[in-house]
């Protein structure tokens, strides 16, 4: 997997454009003075809720309308022809070789959290599932009883105790946080230094070409895999439940457990 | 996201819960009219549906010319869902339940089920979801169920217009849920005088009879907080402590259907708890309309009269001030006001009542070509509004001894009879 490369890429290309749309400021008309709401805050005395730290709203409410035109008019197009070309199954298929892939993730974070059982059964799914289940193509392991753990180096620090900090929105990636961000950073290096490591285009000549390939294959299979689609709800404040539910999954699920495991 | 709104709305996954065969032979396993509304139907009591279906996303230009206030940039017209057949066969509009949009996760259950089944699906947002507010709303007030017919007429119309040469349709039928099971029979009233459709069956699921009392009656689950409705922040973030505690004392994977069966077999809320939780659900939906409606209108309820919001202006505020307004005072401050204002005769009292199945019992009771489907524990019907539904429909008013409000509509059976509804007598005329 080289996400790295493909990924600096796309993430260069997505912060100039959502830079330049960022810097279209919108100019001043005469409008009427206006008039207090007849509802305003001050009256309620009540904790907030669904609230998370969120100083760069602007930039981040920029980004998440950003992400909205990238899908529209890039993104979700390729993502739709890929579907319309490709046959579920093998769909599914390709599906399976990424999630497998990203296994090593799964693991060497779980390894981080020193968390034995669970590095031994993420060990456990990513050999059954390479050999067994063909390259990840299928997923005996599931069946064997070996669940998937879903980690990454954002869990990690945050296992660790760090603090999540201000909420972020990535351009392309979507909803994250400093914290997060960071950790992205780390499991992509990770990947990337496995990748080099290994190097198994080497011998074609070609294995630049190949991994561009693999890489946009990978993105485009994500994009596939996950079904949000920004302002797909129509609710007004999506924004702030997109948040919500972003940041409050991800507390809740890195967070020490209180009981042994 | 995948349709979210609020942890609650994860919740509303589906869970993998054993199925109790009960001794009444009706096998929806959920006993609590709370529980059942949160957690749904269980994956493995829905029924199989194809993978791939023919569909097409429409965004409908119902009233040409609309303004649109920046904060909305992302509105490009009415939304619905279309699945389609390559043969002749009926179509079916479907109405969203109060605060849904056309991609309602109940929505589209419904819609593969009828698409199996052989139907043409249109599915439309309610009226009192943002979009339709933006959109297709003349008035840009929701909750008037004569006006939000007439807007539903014609966005059905447009709909119909856009579709109309691509496929072939045989017969028109109509069927909606909870507010918008209420509004399919306005709806159809309104059809009998237009005719375009000729409706040939009207199905209303889990419909409220008296809107202003369903409301209340969800209200008052939010009053049984400690402090009452206006303390919901705190009891917000008390069952989201409570929540994350629960998940750091279990030895869960993930936030995921194990995790939330959970939650509901180890009873951790308790009944009111529920109870609050889903009015603070129905809340914030609330919000959403009265936001939206608020902007449309510039009418300086919630959002400073004559500011406009950019698409990246903080909204948090009106978030936290529209969920801590009720129903009865959007009613009372916003929503009355504004028709008393056109109809300066009209008192409270007869617009409570024009806001009921009851305004229009006499047309109900002669025509056949309703029915419904409730539960007998849907709280937001009283005692007597089920009773009255029963005598209004006889042997049309199909009542399940449990499932709550919507709870059961995914499951099976349920799906099943719906299907049934429109096959008998209702197929090709």
């Amino acid at each position: 997997m080289t996400v790295t490369r493909f990924n600096a890429q796309i993430t260069c290309l997505a912060l100039l454009m959502a830079l330049s749309l960022a810097g279209c400021a919108t100019t001043g008309r005469n409008t009427p003075a206006e008039v207090p709401a007849m509802h305003s805050i001050s009256e309620f005395r009540d904790q907030n809720f669904a609230e998370v730290s969120d100083p760069w709203e602007r930039f981040n409410r920029n980004m998440y309308r950003f992400n909205y035109y990238f899908d529209k008019f890039v993104f979700l197009p390729v993502v739709n022809s890929y579907e319309f070309v490709t046959p579920t199954f093998v769909q599914e298929r390709i599906s399976g070789i990424y999630n497998n892939l990203a296994e090593v993730k799964n693991l060497t974070n779980s390894l981080f959290q020193l968390k034995a059982t669970e590095s031994v059964t993420t060990l456990g799914r990513f050999v059954t599932n390479s050999t067994l289940g063909l390259g990840g193509m299928f997923d005996p392991a599931t069946r064997f009883g070996l669940e998937r753990h879903e980690e990454d180096f954002g869990k990690t620090l945050g296992y660790w105790g760090a603090d999540s900090g201000p909420y972020l929105v990535l351009p392309i990636f979507g909803p994250s946080s400093v914290r997060d961000t960071g950790g992205l950073v780390v499991d992509t290096g990770i990947t990337y230094g496995i990748y080099a490591g290994i190097d198994p285009f080497a011998h074609t000549g070609n294995s630049l070409a190949i991994s561009s390939g693999i890489s946009t294959l990978e993105a485009v299979d994500a994009r596939h895999q996950q079904s949000f689609r920004y302002y797909e709800s129509g609710y007004p404040f999506e924004y702030y439940m997109v948040r919500f539910i972003y940041h409050e999954k991800r507390e809740i699920e890195s967070v020490k457990p209180l009981t042994a495991d | 996201m995948k349709h979210l709104k609020l942890l609650l709305i994860v919740c509303l996954i589906l869970l993998p819960l054993p199925s109790l065969a009960a001794e009444d032979g009706y096998g929806y396993p959920i006993p609590g009219s709370y529980e059942a509304t949160i957690l749904g139907t269980p994956a493995k009591l829905m029924p199989e549906f194809p993978a791939n279906m023919r569909t097409r996303q429409l965004e409908l230009d119902v009233i040409p010319d609309r303004e649109k206030p920046p904060i909305f940039f992302y509105d490009q017209g009415l939304r619905c869902t279309f699945a389609y057949q390559e043969k002749k066969a009926p179509l079916i509009f479907l109405i969203a339940g109060a605060g849904s949009s056309d991609r309602a996760p109940k929505l589209l259950t419904m819609m593969k089920a009828f698409y199996q089944a052989g139907f043409h699906v249109i599915t439309l947002p309610s009226p009192s979801h943002a979009n339709f507010i933006i959109s297709a709303s003349r008035s840009r007030v929701p909750g008037n169920l004569t006006e939000d017919a007439e807007d539903l007429y014609r966005a059905m119309e447009v709909a119909w217009n856009e579709v109309k040469g691509d496929i072939e349709v045989s017969s028109f039928h109509l069927c909606g849920y909870s507010l918008g099971g209420t509004q399919a029979a306005f709806v159809a009233k309104l059809d009998e005088e237009k005719r375009v459709f000729n409706f040939q069956k009207v199905l209303m699921i889990n419909p409220s009879v008296s809107l202003y009392g369903s409301v209340t009656r969800i209200e008052d689950m939010l009053k049984q907080i400690p402090g009452g409705s206006n303390k919901q922040g705190i009891f917000f973030n008390r069952m989201l402590s409570k929540f994350s505690q629960f998940y750091r004392y279990g030895n869960f994977v993930a936030i995921n259907d194990d995790f939330l069966y959970s939650i509901y077999t180890e009873g951790l809320f308790s009944h009111e708890e529920t109870g609050g939780l889903i009015g603070l659900t129905y809340r914030i939906n609330l919000a959403g309309m009265i936001f939206a409606s608020d902007v449309m209108t510039n009418s300086g309820y919630v959002v400073p009269k004559n500011r406009v919001l950019s698409p990246t202006d903080s909204v948090f505020n009106y978030f936290l001030v529209s969920t801590h307004l009720s129903f009865i005072e959007y009613f009372n401050e916003y929503f009355y006001p504004y028709f008393q204002k056109n109809r300066p005769g009209l008192t409270k009292q007869a617009f409570v009542d024009s806001l009921s199945l009851k305004s229009i019992e006499g047309y109900l009771k002669s025509s056949p070509k309703f029915g419904v489907m409730t539960n007998e524990n849907d709280f937001i019907l009283s005692k007597d509004e089920l009773e009255y539904l029963r005598q209004l429909f006889g042997e049309r008013a199909k009542i399940y001894p449990r499932g709550g409000h919507l709870g059961n509509l995914e499951y099976k059976d349920n799906l099943a009879y719906m299907v049934n509804f429109f096959k008998l007598q209702g197929g090709t005329p």
